[in-house]
């Protein structure tokens, strides 16, 4: 179980893809050049950078176990030839510097070609070392390791539009870093109440706005989204924009706060909307409108009639993400069955692709699926009651410019290009 | 091995069925599910959301040991191999040395709570 994939994120240009497992590991993939010698590779993702980013640890205090797995990880933007990205699991974040070694030196004046030191009064003159080509080598490095500044489990990290500072939340904080200094970070949101009985909801995503460094927004376990500007108070608990939709208080049920609870929440790369996930659908909201959002888009409405069962065996806490296409003309979220849902905005059309061995060949076109609510079931569908439930799709991720997308389903990674391309 | 869910009413109701709700409590399906939910757990609290359940669910369901058993066995295991966990992975205590990848898994499952009320 350790290969379960727990998070994906391509890098900011698209060429490097990032996934993080249950095992504390991540895996850099790079995407191929155009190559004469093999014109049909170009645009395929193969391994560049594997390494160990997290081990299991220990609080000997509270005799608790700290979970190796990564839950999330960000790239920050590329400055120079070397990639950097955080990479968090439940209580420490680390900066990682992935870098190129092409080049190896030749020629110390003292030590040996196999690196033994040698007597320094054997060596009669002196001479330059050359640099001599060498196998590409991908070395990881942490960097930073911000540690110590919460006491509850690490949701989300975002990087700043600033390129200085970033983000971290947990279920009732949100901590805000200099990518330079890991012994200090302040707390800029704090819900956590003076009595732990009072307790109504908790933080379940936080993300940096893309364009104004001093705004960021969070989800709760109450379906609520809060927008805060850090150039208003020092601790942002009164927050700037409040945005929930209203309830029809006639349907509510024993399950409406559980499955109303958000598990993403995403900017579009405009800056204009944002994009929340909660059990049963994708909303879109304007930033400038808080009472309701401006789209709703059904991933799987048949669960509705399936709550009682989903509750029993926890599936109904299960958190998916979302993601936005480049140009915020579509979104994306996984689904059950290893099923995944693209709703087109423009269009209004939506769907529902399968992520599976037997229904990927290299090269052929993804068939459409459809679930049959009840009723008679027409070929090719699939009854919600075959729906495999242990096949989760939580992590998708969207290509920043072009139609490619990676789909995590358990331990296995998928990435489909669009034919266009 | 897939997880099935359980049918127990065959009749089938869609998320259409939004009218009349207050007349017919079992045409709405969450109501309906509320219902079932009910007849199975009836000492189920009224809300789901209280401190109780959002406490649970910040602990995730972790892992306990003992870490003075813990570096003790380690020493030991240097010196001779100490007997293996029993088939009863719940006997951590007394004659065998826990070690975290014996303890049992536990996890997160708030079935006893949050259906306990």
């Amino acid at each position: 179980t350790a290969d379960i994939i727990s998070t994906v994120e391509f890098n900011y240009s698209g060429d490097l893809l990032a996934t993080g497992d249950k095992g504390g590991r991540v895996v850099i993939f790079q995407r191929e050049q155009e190559n004469k010698i093999r014109p049909h590779s170009r645009g395929e993702y193969n391994v560049y950078s594997t390494f160990q980013s997290h081990e299991p640890e220990f609080d000997y205090l509270k005799s608790l176990e700290i979970e190796e797995k990564i839950n999330k990880i960000r790239w920050l933007p590329q400055q120079n030839a070397a990639h950097f990205l955080l990479s968090t699991n439940d209580k420490t974040i680390k900066l990682w510097k992935i870098s190129e070694r092409d080049k190896r030196a030749e020629g110390y004046n003292l030590k040996d070609e196999d690196g033994r030191l040698r007597d320094p009064f054997r060596i009669t003159a002196l001479r330059v070392p050359i640099l001599k080509p060498m196998d590409l080598m991908v070395e990881a490095s942490p960097r930073r390791i911000f540690a110590n500044a919460h006491t509850y489990h690490i949701n989300s990290i975002s990087v700043n539009s600033d390129h200085e500072t970033y983000l971290s939340a947990d279920d009732l904080r949100i901590n805000l870093w200099h990518l330079e200094i890991t012994d200090r970070s302040f707390n800029i949101v704090d819900i956590k109440p003076a009595n732990m009985e009072e307790l109504t909801e908790v933080i379940t995503a936080a993300e940096f706005h893309p364009h104004q460094c001093n705004v960021l927004v969070y989800s709760s376990s109450k379906g609520t989204i809060r927008l805060c500007d850090m150039r208003s108070s020092a601790l942002c608990d009164r927050h700037s924009k409040f945005f929930e939709e209203p309830e029809d208080p006639s349907s509510r049920s024993f399950f409406s706060e559980i499955i109303s609870s958000i598990s993403d929440v995403k900017f579009s790369h405009s800056g204009r909307y944002m994009m929340t996930r909660d059990y049963l659908s994708v909303k879109v909201w304007d930033l400038n409108m808080e009472s309701r959002p401006v789209e709703t888009h059904q991933v799987h409405e048949y669960l509705r009639s399936k709550l009682c069962s989903l509750y029993e065996n926890d599936c109904i806490f299960d958190k998916f993400e979302c993601c936005w296409n480049g140009s915020d003309s579509a979104v994306m979220t996984g689904s059950y069955n290893n099923f995944f849902r693209m709703f087109d905005r423009s269009t209004r059309r939506d769907v529902t692709l399968e992520a599976s061995r037997e229904s990927s060949k290299p090269r052929a076109s993804l068939k459409p699926r459809k679930v049959c609510a009840g009723g008679k079931r027409k070929k090719d569908e699939i009854s919600v009651d075959s729906l495999d439930f242990n096949k989760k799709i939580l992590h998708t991720a969207w290509h920043p410019v072009d139609n490619v997308i990676a789909v995590a389903a358990t331990n296995n990674l998928y990435i489909f290009q669009d034919k266009a391309n | 091995m897939s997880q099935k869910l359980e049918e127990e009413n065959p009749a089938e109701e869609t998320g259409e069925e939004k009218q009349d709700t207050q007349e017919k409590e079992g045409s709405l399906p969450e109501r309906a599910e509320e219902a079932k939910l009910k007849a199975k757990y009836p000492n189920l609290g009224q809300k789901p959301g209280g401190s109780d359940f959002l406490m649970k669910r910040l602990q995730k369901g972790q892992k306990y040991f003992d870490s003075g058993d813990y570096n003790m066995a380690k020493v030991k295991m240097k010196n001779k191999q100490l007997p293996s966990a029993g088939p009863d992975k719940n006997l951590v205590t007394g004659d065998h040395i826990p070690t975290p990848q014996d303890l049992p898994q536990r996890k997160f499952s708030l079935v006893t709570s949050k259906l306990a009320g």
